[in-house]
């Protein structure tokens, strides 16, 4: 016997193991906890359990009691209590565990149940895995590889139903695919409520559609088509681009909002081809808005910035730049940590007054938040900026306007948008550090191109203060260079000397900031670390309320008044 | 070490004169001088290739002039070597007879260089699209010239026979509908 377990923990024999799992568990993630597959597929984790598909099912029993004096019954053969199996299959999704109680995954009644429901699953199914996206990573496939008797008993003719429906923008449908699971379904009514996808027709003529007038349309959409477990719900922009093998796969961040979503990005020989949510249950659970996951097509655009001069040539023009006057640097909110850190330094050497710019819109309190720069608490960890940062530069604009400040150095904002008038821009000398071309780039005396999140490592700070990594996808294109060795070279061009690869710099950063002490790029969970946010506690973010994030009481504050 | 001495035996006379080995000498030369020829005159002559040799693969089409291949790139993942190279893409819809299909090679490169001549790309081949045929001589001037481009290859495939039409089956039922 294992010691008494805590109250809120449930002891169950799975396979023989013994495991304690907290109340409330399902056999299939108690299963999970021991290293036991139980296939499914209408089952996920953060959807409602609907047990329509049946491919869990296992066989359980209770242990033996007498109805009469509740004593248990032993088994005069083990001397152990005697278990009473249910003579019938059980589904795993559906059930919770429940103290004593036994599961068996690998009996012959669990390995009839499983063969059965593949076959009819398979039985109308068009086996199109050579022109089917899904094909790797298919759990049809891997099921039927896994589970499935291997041939087909079936002689009559399949039925045929829409292939190639345009569900909405994004997200096409093949409904002899469709194992009729409602993942997709519930997805859209529960998680994106965007009530929008059913069920029409009976029993193997049943068909996944669009309610009449209505598109599968919302800035979730595509997430149907990663929770589809079969090839049905695919994405119509990687539809056909590369099969999921060939694809590497890098942990990467959304940059879109201070949300931080995690993600995956899928690339192949230097280039992305897609980017999926990562699972994290404090953040975004599996879950990404759309708009996030095209962000990778900015990096061909032909608006991209790239230099024939070699950065230290360019480094060197900068440094004849600084000598013009005084300099005002102005961060970004979308540089990582490190970059921010190094950001902070150059303004230190060239005794520079540091401001960010703001960036407010909609947030749909999923996950999409109204701040659009990932990393303002960044900024304000590294101490790069004291107070939280307004949408336009009007401090900065008043001194160009008073003539206190002759250089600008922009860490990748478009001085313009942010306020700045052409007349301003045209009395300061600019230096732009940056990926892609706009007002601010054609008016800089001095261009240095850089990378994209998707081109180097780094990390951000999430609206709550989570430090979260991201890591290198694919090269950058020749000509930019990567941003901590620009600012370092920078700095060195202004008289100071910093480190400019991620792993000195995370010394330095540990050394001077008592938030970051233990952390380094290296040991940062996956997941990400929440950071101690009690300095920063009376700021009034802008951020609203969103899927794990409620904003803290003095943002609410400001939220109520706005 | 053991030394082991060996006796040098004398030659006979008929090893002496050295005749007996001339003469089955020449039989040899003047047995070939009348028998069949076994080499060929290559390039102008060409030897018969056996059933299932494995020449330089190629794309087929079937016997309607199709193009077979879906572009699911299997053949590419098993390719040892790495010598396949496809550009997956969508059959246009103007192509009534194959757009339903919905899948085929943009581009299809088979870097000779690089070939094996191993035929697992033939045998990984969900469609029978893809055979290593009989042509067995490749030549070029330069590394570009030994990639054979999609024209190329369907040009050296051909069309061969088809057992199974499965595009045409599904075509059939499509249109046919269900029972109910
Ligand atoms: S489309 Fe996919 S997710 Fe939706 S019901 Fe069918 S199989 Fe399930
Ligand atoms: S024959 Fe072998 S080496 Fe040549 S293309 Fe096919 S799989 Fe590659
Ligand atoms: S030749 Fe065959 S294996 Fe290769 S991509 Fe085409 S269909 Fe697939
Ligand atoms: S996963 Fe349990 S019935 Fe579908």
């Amino acid at each position: 016997m294992i010691a008494p377990p805590k109250p809120d923990l449930v002891t169950v024999n799975i396979d023989g193991k013994e495991i304690a799992v907290p109340k409330g568990t399902n056999v299939i993630e108690a299963a999970r906890l021991v290293n036991v597959d139980v296939p499914h597929y209408c089952y996920h984790p953060k959807l409602s359990i609907v047990g329509n598909c049946r491919m869990c099912l296992i066989e359980m029993g209770m242990p033996a009691v007498d109805p009469a004096t509740k004593a248990p019954i032993m088994d005069p053969a083990t001397g152990k209590q005697k278990i009473n199996w249910i003579p019938r299959p059980q589904i795993g999704c559906g059930t919770n565990v429940s103290p004593g109680l036994h599961v068996k995954t690998t009996s012959p009644m669990v390995k009839d149940a499983r063969e059965g429901v593949m076959e009819f699953l398979l039985i109308n199914h068009p086996l199109d895995c050579p022109i089917c996206d899904q094909a790797g990573e298919c759990k049809l496939q891997e099921q039927s590889t896994g589970y499935g008797r291997g041939y087909s008993r079936f002689v009559e003719q399949k039925n045929v139903k829409p292939k190639r429906t345009q569900l909405g923008p994004r997200v096409t449908l093949d409904d002899e695919r469709c194992i009729l699971c409602s993942r997709c379904i519930r997805f859209s009514k529960e998680i994106a409520k965007d009530d929008v996808l059913g069920f029409v027709d009976r029993g193997s003529y049943s068909t996944l559609t669009c309610f009449p007038g209505k598109q599968l349309a919302n800035n979730y959409s595509l997430n149907t088509v990663d929770i589809c477990p079969v090839g049905a719900l695919t994405s119509t922009d990687f539809r056909f681009k590369m099969r999921v093998w060939f694809l590497k796969q890098t942990n990467s961040i959304d940059t879109e909002t201070s949300v931080g979503a995690n993600t995956v990005v899928w690339s192949r020989e230097g280039q992305i081809y897609r980017i999926t949510p990562r699972r994290n249950d404090d953040v975004n659970d599996t879950w990404m808005p759309d708009s996030g996951r095209e962000l990778f097509k900015a990096l061909k655009a032909p608006d991209r910035l790239t230099s024939a001069e070699t950065v230290d040539a360019l480094v060197a023009r900068a440094a004849e730049v600084f000598k013009q006057g005084p300099v005002a640097v102005v961060g970004s909110g979308r540089s990582s940590v490190e970059e921010q850190f190094l950001t902070k330094k150059l303004a230190a050497a060239l005794k520079a007054t540091t401001a960010l710019v703001s960036r407010v819109g909609q947030g749909d309190k999923l996950l999409v938040s109204a701040d659009k720069n990932p990393n303002v608490r960044g900024a304000l960890v590294t101490g790069l900026i004291a107070a939280l940062p307004s949408q336009k530069l009007t401090d900065l604009a008043a001194s160009i306007d008073a003539g206190k400040v002759k250089v600008v150095v922009s860490v990748g904002e478009d001085l313009a948008a942010a306020g700045l008038t052409a007349a301003q821009l045209a009395k300061v000398a600019i230096v732009y550090l940056g990926t892609h071309a706009n007002a601010t780039s054609a008016a800089a005396k001095v261009v240095l191109p850089t990378l994209s999140v998707f081109e180097k490592n780094g990390t951000f700070v999430n609206q709550q203060f989570r430090l979260q990594k991201f890591a290198q996808a694919v090269p950058g294109p020749q000509g930019a260079t990567n941003d901590l060795i620009v600012l370092a070279k920078l700095a060195a061009a202004a008289g100071a000397t910093v480190a400019s690869d991620l792993g000195s710099v995370w010394k330095l950063l540990a050394a001077e900031i008592p938030n970051l002490a233990p952390i380094t790029y290296a040991n940062l969970p996956e997941t990400g670390l929440l950071l101690d946010a009690t300095p920063f506690a009376a700021l009034p973010f802008v951020e609203g309320e969103t899927l794990h994030f409620k904003p803290a009481v003095a943002g609410a504050a400001v939220a109520a008044k706005a | 070490m053991a030394v082991i001495t060996v006796e040098r035996k004398p030659l006979t006379l008929a090893e002496r004169t050295y005749l007996p080995q001339i003469v089955g000498g020449l039989m040899t030369t003047f047995r070939h001088l009348v028998a069949k020829k076994t080499t060929l005159e290559y390039p102008e002559q060409r030897p018969a290739i056996p059933a299932g040799y494995r020449g330089v693969p190629t794309l087929v089409r079937d016997p309607n002039g199709r193009e077979k291949c879906v572009s699911c790139q299997l053949c590419e993942f098993v390719c040892p070597p790495k010598a396949i190279r496809i550009t997956p893409g969508e059959v246009p819809a103007d192509q009534t007879d194959r757009a339903h299909v919905e899948k085929g090679p943009q581009a299809f490169d088979i870097d000779m260089l690089r070939c094996i001549y191993c035929g697992l790309c033939q045998e990984v081949c969900p469609e029978e699209a893809i055979f290593l045929q009989n042509q067995f001589s490749m030549s070029g001037y330069t590394r570009a010239e030994m990639v054979n481009h999609k024209d190329k290859l369907y040009e050296l495939g051909g069309t061969l026979p088809d057992q199974h039409y499965k595009w045409d089956k599904k075509l059939e039922a499509e249109k046919h509908g269900n029972a109910h």
